[in-house]
């Protein structure tokens, strides 16, 4: 694919990958990869799950070594065989998972694997001064001394990234770095990747999310198949571009969506208040009603009671005061019902994290797709459960929602992320519930899987269900719910029409900015 | 699009289920060999004798089935527990009570029921006797969040106690010394398989071998079945991966936590079937001779699956026969170092288990061979 305009072509780009290939058994992960990041650029690295990014940066990290290609480092040819060459090569790599000690504090957690004395207190005290340089230079504060346990997801990620700044990184990759971030850790993480690059430190940026790659980077290189597919310079790109180069396809990445026909309302949750296990009011004083026919989202940065709003509305967690009505049953505190129950009554639920509740990863896909309705009819009889008719029905949804492989007995964990979700979703929708609660339906999906995710969302909505949609994805509420309820600290702060909605306004009420909101 | 290969592939599921074993029971007796060998043995004519004394001949064949019966029941009393994430350690206790439980019902029926009804009555009776020491635990255990691994340790103390009081104040046979009970009448003797085969026709040795082991394979089938083809054995299976799930799909956890433990206390309670009504036909103490330990190591061995549950209970009847004839035969290997060989054989396949398991897998894992790296 042709290079783009190389701007100060004067000096070596910090990093040239050139003709990347390594294979898995059967899989062709990397063909022929071939890579130009200049120095003190921020360069994005987009595609779908199993495009070949995470392996890309795995061998240039070190945990994998290419069956063939070359690797430049400010135009020097290195070998990397393990992450220990990338250190001394200047690559610092911030996982998207985070390898911290949560029990150290950060300085700890700091100088853990990069101690140069036999004892602590030398070094704890060098990369305390170290660390108050780097501070200053780059804006990256956080409390020394606590506890990494203790800390909000955002600073966590400040310790890693404080962690590759230490053992002298000068390029830096970041894997899916705001997959665990609210919108304002994100606009911090920002800012800190732009100082990074103000003090001329190179940035990797893997992620699937392009509204990312529009704001932060300056070049930007596609992957799709384990290919190489496009680099642009981002400012004369667009999303549908990228979308479309991600994909291979033309992608809607606008809903297309009718008017809403609401009717009855078919959930009504009055003055609900859920207290957690130590007592704290994490949903207070809740009440709004979901008709038939209508999407209803609820905005606002995660942790602020929308996940114990669902679980309650679910029969997963108990409430303590209020009453939730579906339809003509009323549940108050009084006479709980439990998930099997709620199921009964016609409330479907897509939890909010698919592989801690959605589904059993270490089962097969059939298995999987019969959680919750492991007790009807249609797969168990009195004694022996259905085999054949589960492993015909799980084929039948995966054929109707394109799960792929379509294949039953492959585990859950072994399908993509995109394809787990879809498994949750066929099991949840093709009950044709009254009801149905969806938490984060396109968290970690594919561009394209969250296409037809969103479509099928409408045509639940379409068919007469009422759908409660919660996610921290602002640009997804605002384009799939017909209207909008805002939470904050456990409270409904707010409500606007969905077709009203602009993101400056739920942005201010998120953040509790507005008094006189709804 | 599509499917994303899991990073590294699989290994064929025959690398995982035969070839690893296989290379651990080697290692186990190559390592054992080794210590025959310091202690100025031959390790080829000690194995000879292990081997022939456990499959050498019908009595031995009879002994070492004898012993796997034991296993099997104790083996698959810790695998159904460890699908729930229940590390149940209490079997030897609930073998124990289980065996009482039988017992009684032997000492109460022998002189009026037939077999026929003696028979089903016992192996109730064993089920609900193991089942409710299992039950104290799990209660415990599902509604007050005291750890199973303490609690049912306590019962095996509790049972051997309980056991010692019976036997030496209430149960003893009068005038006599021994803690033991009258013998039952032979109406409550569970036939064994020489005197059952003889009825068909078939003259083999006589050995301890009961009716009892062909209800060990019936509870290895009806435990596959309960597990993978039972809603019940979903919601354990569901509840042993994934809690939040299994509330997530209304499964009660208390209610599976009870379920599956009485399951496993039952199936350690078939012990004392074996045992008192196969064997011993009179209760007394120390039967269950650390079978519900061993259990432990059976279940790690074959992973937690019936088939693989009777093959290594196989592989430790053969243990324990071959083991018994080997320090009979060579008197310098004495009880003692059989006890040390059958030691290492689990040291190497139950513990060292994930030493070899993910290199031998990954040899197989990638066919493609990579090429030289620049």
């Amino acid at each position: 694919m042709a290079e783009t305009g190389q701007a100060g072509a004067v000096t070596a780009p910090a990093i040239e990958l050139r003709g990347i290939s390594k294979r898995f058994a059967h899989v062709h992960a990397n063909r022929d990869v071939s890579l130009v990041v200049e120095a003190g650029t921020i360069h994005g690295i987009i595609g779908e799950n199993g495009a070949g990014k995470s392996t890309l940066m795995s061998i240039l990290y070190g945990f994998y070594e290419a069956d063939s290609g070359d690797i430049l480092i400010d135009g020097q040819p290195v070998q990397i065989r393990s992450s220990h060459d990338a250190i001394d090569a200047g690559i610092g790599m911030v996982h998207q998972h985070f390898m911290l000690v949560d029990t150290f504090t950060v300085l700890e957690n700091v100088v853990l694997g990069a101690e140069t004395e036999a004892l602590l207190a030398g070094n704890l005290a060098h990369a305390r001064a170290e660390l108050a340089r780097l501070e200053r230079d780059y804006g990256l504060a956080v409390d020394l001394d606590a506890p990494v346990g203790q800390l909000p997801v955002g600073d966590q990620q400040r310790v890693e990234i404080l962690k590759a700044l230490y053992r002298g990184a000068r390029i830096l990759i970041l894997d899916e770095p705001t997959g665990v971030l609210t919108p304002q850790e994100t606009d911090r993480l920002f800012e800190v990747l732009k100082a990074l690059r103000g003090q001329g430190v190179t940035v990797i940026l893997i992620t699937h999310k392009l509204r990312e790659i529009m704001a932060i980077t300056d070049r930007v290189s596609v992957m799709r198949g384990g290919e190489m597919v496009a680099h642009r310079v981002t400012a004369d790109t667009d999303r549908e571009e990228l979308a479309e180069l991600m994909v291979g396809r033309k992608v809607l990445l606008r809903v297309d969506k009718g008017d809403a026909s609401p009717g009855a309302a078919k959930l009504k949750v009055e003055g609900l208040t859920v207290r957690d296990g130590s007592g704290v009011t994490r949903v207070d004083d809740v009440s709004f009603e979901v008709r038939g026919g209508e999407i209803v989202g609820i905005a606002g940065v995660s942790g602020n009671g929308q996940s114990q709003l669902m679980e309650a509305l679910a029969g997963i967690r108990p409430f303590q005061a209020g009453r939730i009505t579906l339809g003509s049953e009323v549940i108050d505190p009084a006479d709980p019902r439990d998930p099997a129950q709620m199921r009964a009554l016609g409330l479907a639920h897509v939890p909010e994290d698919r592989h801690r509740m959605g589904l059993v990863t270490a089962f097969e896909a059939d298995e999987s797709s019969i959680l919750g309705y492991h007790r009807d009819r249609s797969y168990t009889g009195a004694i022996m459960m259905k085999m054949k008719a589960i492993v015909a029905d799980c084929l039948a949804k995966m054929g109707r929602f394109d799960v792929r492989p379509q294949q039953p007995h492959l585990r859950t964990a072994n399908f993509s992320g995109g394809n787990q979700q879809k498994i949750v979703l066929a099991r949840e929708m093709e009950r044709r519930p009254e009801i149905l609660l969806v938490g984060q339906p396109t968290r970690g999906v594919d561009i394209g899987a969250i296409e037809f995710i969103h479509q099928s969302l409408v045509a639940m909505r379409d068919a007469g269900c009422a759908v409660l949609l919660v996610s921290v994805e602002l640009d997804e509420i605002m384009s799939l719910a017909d209207r909008i309820v805002v939470m904050f600290d456990g409270r409904i702060v707010g409500e606007v029409e969905g077709s009203r909605a602009d993101e400056r306004t739920l942005g201010l009420m998120m953040a509790n900015a507005m008094d006189d909101a709804a | 699009m599509g499917q994303v290969p899991s990073r590294l592939g699989s290994a064929p599921a025959w690398v995982g289920y035969a070839l690893v074993p296989l290379v651990n029971i080697t290692l186990a007796f190559l390592a054992s060999g080794l210590v025959v060998l310091a202690i100025g043995e031959d390790p080829i004519a000690a194995m000879e004798f292990l081997v022939y004394g456990a499959f050498g001949y019908a009595e031995a064949i009879g002994y070492t089935l004898y012993y796997t019966t034991n296993f099997i029941f104790t083996g698959l009393a810790v695998a159904v527990a460890f699908h729930a994430r229940l590390f149940n350690i209490g079997g030897e206790g609930q073998a124990y009570i289980g065996g009482l439980g039988v017992g009684l019902v032997c000492l109460a029926g022998d002189s009026m029921l037939p077999f026929a009804l003696i028979l089903p009555l016992c192996i109730v009776a064993g089920a609900a006797f193991g089942a409710a020491w299992a039950f104290v635990p799990a209660y415990l255990q599902a509604k007050r969040g005291s750890h199973i691994v303490i609690t049912t340790i306590m019962f095996n103390f509790i049972a051997s106690a309980l056991m010692v009081y019976l036997m030496v104040n209430v149960l003893i046979k009068p005038g006599q010394m021994s803690p033991e009970s009258r013998e039952f009448a032979e109406a409550a003797w569970l036939p064994f398989m020489h005197e059952a085969l003889a009825w068909i026709g078939i003259e083999v040795s006589r050995s301890p071998l009961n009716l009892s082991f062909i209800w060990a394979l019936i509870c290895g089938v009806g435990l596959w079945l309960l597990l993978w083809h039972t809603r019940w054995g979903y919601e354990i299976r569901t509840l042993g991966h994934n809690e939040s799930a299994a509330v997530y799909a209304g499964i009660s956890p208390p209610k599976v936590i009870v379920l599956t433990m009485c399951i496993s206390g039952a199936l350690a309670g078939f012990v004392g079937l074996n045992e008192i009504m196969g064997v011993q036909h009179r209760l007394l103490l120390n039967f269950t001779a650390g079978y519900g330990f061993a259990g432990i190591a059976v279940a790690l061995m074959g992973r937690n699956h019936p088939v693989g549950i009777v093959l290594a209970s196989l592989l430790f009847g053969a243990l324990y026969q071959g083991g018994a004839e080997l320090s009979f035969e060579i008197p310098t290997i004495t009880r003692e170092m059989v006890v040390v060989i059958q030691g290492l054989v689990i040291l190497f396949c139950g513990a060292l288990e994930y030493m070899l398991r993910p290199r031998i897998e990954a040899l197989f894992r990638r066919p493609a061979a990579p090429q030289a790296a620049t």
